[in-house]
């Protein structure tokens, strides 16, 4: 009793200095960026001003904040590593585990309804379009670049190129040939996966850090002459009135032969989102039943071994390049597919929509959910895009900070602390264990650090 | 040049040069068909840039590297073969090939030379199992029509892949792994982890065997295991084993022709006992004037 408590005592000594060093390194810091500021008064002269207030609360916050990470969340951690591995394997997590994907896609299917049932029909737009179209898409997304980096382990950071060329094909070849959504949707994946080979071939002897590098570029490029190529792509303006997606031929509009006249029902602007999410939602289930095929097919069993070995790869008489090049191809189909969804949701497209940010978004997605983990990523999808869109709802926020606080703007700042907290708790991601692909009597996890994360 | 009937592999002048350093130069050598024949040598020697010629991984400054298929009598057609500039010449009864001019994966897919490393180089996230599927990857790729017939669930793949893993139980039960298929291969103790490399090797169904040092960092009753299991792989399979190896115990003890290389140029070529007892090969091992060799060959009792 003690001793425990003694080290109690000593730990709160500790923690009170560490604080007090924090406070003062913040003090510092802070007192030139914050404490002092410059501004013109009205004689149009700089005159130095001086924030001592708000230098001293955030110092005090920062100080608050040390403290309490010194004894609160760093004994925890360490109590936590001290624990054996397998002392949290309870039963429960076996059954979860088994449950937990069949009841998540009985989930998805049944949510419309659901949401229809409680919020009423015009309540339900928003939590169809903004939450579950916009979360599916992201997490087709993200399953889609799991296979780049999750399993053949070449990090891309220029995904959304491919998105973009799905995107761009499917509203230029629907507007200018009037090609259906369902012609072109097959063929906005074959060009997205032909420009994945294209960019394919110069990066194949590239790893690591350059192999991210060039698909940055290639991502930036692809973006640039989006915008620059105006006669083709009507530059900034983007391309609006992109065909929508019909149902097997059968408009949603309110005409005589739109699909509420057809089924005899009253007109409402519902019943496309409703067909949109679950078009989004067989694709993205294409794309993760796709993946789990090919991961049991000497391809995937290929992209693995290459994540964990490229030189053993090669003694084995893979060819490494065909390798990479169908990793990429196949990653950049299913992100054309979700492009050519994204342009028939939208009805608009412009360079605007495929920013690098919208990579670091995919990529942030598919590391913190764990690479290779198809509901790790789905969690992650959900967590990141379903909370970005939560904070536009959060209007009692307002009341707290003042009329001109908008959450959204905070959104990369919450982004950036998931990312730090979820790289202290979990650093191979949610889900970072691997499931093998065939086994002789039992299937059992391979744990996380055994699973290397490819050289790029 | 004499034609020795049973030659599989000809290394002829291989030269290996990386800037001003010269690591093999001008080496000749055969390996017989069904022959254990050692490179050895002391550190820097270059034998595993040997090795990395005849596995396709460096491209030779110079020289010839000839494998052949089936009938003896297909080395007759090696001189055609470099004048045509292919890679390799398939006659009815067999085929010669010329390793210097194939990339690394085409060595093993076509040439059917096998290889393991000196650093263990397994896929150590993958299953000891997963690891020799992965090894019989082209014909799996063929059975599932390069991944078309397979993602659409034709039985054409899964009876290939059933085939693959008896394949894959048979080596395992070789190399006494059976119960621990379904562990990662990163688990393994280092002399399974040796085992596994050789039994995944095998899989890719080589007619040379390339084992770069197999015994380093073994045990002597693992060595001796080892020994075991390369001399029944010989005998069961036919196989030809190019190895590289430091441990005499097992340089000796298994191989049938001994290759002695010291600065890249081969000092001695024989049978084990010939080798063991040439004063340069003492010199290069142990480093000392020629005319102290006796002395220290009495005192270290060879």
């Amino acid at each position: 009793m003690a001793p425990e408590a003694r080290s109690q005592r000593v730990d709160a000594a500790r923690a009170l200095r560490e604080a007090g060093v924090t406070a003062l390194i913040a003090f510092g810091l802070f007192l030139p960026l914050i404490g002092f500021q410059t501004v013109t008064d009205i004689h149009n002269e700089l005159i130095l001003q001086t924030r001592w207030q708000l230098l001293f609360a955030i110092t005090a916050v920062v100080c608050i904040g040390r403290l309490a990470f010194s004894l609160g969340i760093e004994p925890w951690l360490a109590q936590r590593t001290l624990r054996p591995a397998n002392a949290t394997s309870a039963p429960w997590r076996s059954f979860v585990g088994r449950w937990f994907v069949p009841f998540a896609i009985g989930f998805v299917i049944a949510y419309p309804p659901i949401v229809i049932a409680l919020n009423g029909f015009s309540g339900a737009v928003k939590w169809i379009d903004n939450f579950g179209i916009q979360i599916l898409i992201y997490v087709m997304l993200g399953w889609g670049l799991n296979i780049v980096v999750g399993l053949a382990g070449l990090l891309d950071l220029g995904y959304v190129a491919f998105y973009a060329v799905g995107s761009y094909s499917y509203a230029l070849l629907a507007k200018t040939l009037g090609l259906s959504f369902w012609i072109l949707l097959p063929l906005a994946g074959v060009l997205a996966s032909f420009w994945g080979i294209l960019l394919g071939f110069p990066v194949l002897r590239l790893r690591g850090d350059y192999l991210a590098i060039v698909t940055l570029a290639f991502g930036e490029i692809i973006r640039i002459v989006l915008i620059n190529f105006v006669d083709l792509t009507n530059g900034y303006a983007g391309i609006s009135s992109i065909p929508r997606p019909t149902f097997f031929g059968i408009p949603f509009n309110a005409n005589e032969d739109g699909f509420a006249a057809v089924f005899g029902l009253e007109f409402s602007p519902l019943y496309r989102t409703i067909f949109l999410y679950y078009l989004i939602l067989a694709l993205a289930l294409l794309t993760a039943l796709a993946t789990v095929r090919l991961r049991r097919l000497p391809v995937g069993r290929a992209w693995e071994a290459l994540r964990e070995d490229e030189t053993a790869c090669r003694s084995l008489g893979i060819n490494t390049t065909n390798t990479k090049l169908t990793a990429f191809a196949m990653g950049a189909m299913f992100a054309g597919f979700a492009g050519s969804f994204f342009a028939s949701r939208q009805g608009f497209i412009s360079p605007e929509s495929f920013t690098f940010l919208e990579s670091a978004t995919i990529l942030s997605i598919v590391v913190l959910g764990g690479m290779g983990s198809q509901v790790g990523v789905a969690i992650a999808a959900i967590v990141m895009i379903g909370g970005t869109e939560i904070m536009r709802d959060l209007d009692f926020l307002k009341q707290i900070f003042g009329p001109t606080f908008d959450p959204t703007q905070y959104r990369m700042l919450l982004f950036g602390f998931a990312m730090v907290l979820i790289m202290i708790w979990k650093p191979r991601g949610l889900i970072a264990t691997r499931e093998p692909s065939v086994f002789l009597k039992e299937r059992k996890t391979i744990a996380a650090d055994l699973v290397k994360e490819g050289h790029g | 040049m004499a034609r020795t009937g049973n030659t599989i592999l000809r290394v002829e002048h291989l030269t290996m040069r990386f800037g001003g350093l010269v690591a093999v130069d001008d080496l000749s050598f055969e390996a017989e068909q069904g022959d254990i024949t050692a490179l050895i040598g002391p550190n820097g020697a270059g034998k595993t840039t040997v090795f990395n010629c005849i596995t396709g991984f460096y491209k030779p400054s110079e020289g010839r590297l000839g494998l052949r298929h089936g009938a003896a009598k297909a080395w007759a057609h090696l001189e055609a073969l470099t004048d045509n500039g292919e890679r390799c010449l398939t006659l009815p009864d067999g085929a010669v090939y010329q390793l210097e001019r194939m990339p690394d994966y085409l060595v093993t897919q076509q040439a059917r030379v096998a290889r393991t490393f000196q650093n263990i180089r397994l896929f150590p996230g993958m299953t000891v199992l997963e690891n020799l599927l992965v090894a019989q990857h082209n014909r799996l790729m063929l059975a599932s029509g390069y991944t078309l017939l397979g993602i659409l669930g034709f039985p054409s793949y899964s009876i290939a892949e059933k085939a693959a893993i008896d394949t894959a139980r048979l080596w395992l039960d070789r190399v006494g792994l059976l119960a621990r298929a379904d562990d990662p291969a990163g688990d393994l103790p280092y002399g399974a982890q040796r085992r596994l490399e050789i039994a995944r090797a095998m899989c890719t169904e080589p007619v040379l065997l390339c084992l770069d040092e197999p015994a380093a960092g073994l045990n002597p009753r693992e060595s001796a295991e080892l020994n075991e299991l390369l001399l029944a792989i010989r005998a069961e399979h036919g196989m030809s084993i190019l190895l590289i190896e430091h441990d005499m115990s097992v340089v000796m003890e298994i191989s049938d022709h001994v290759i002695v290389l010291d600065y890249g140029v081969r000092i001695a070529d024989g049978v084990p006992n010939e080798v063991r007892n040439d004063p340069k090969v003492i010199a290069a091992y142990l480093g000392v004037a020629d005319r102290d060799v006796a002395k220290i060959e009495a005192d270290v009792g060879l």
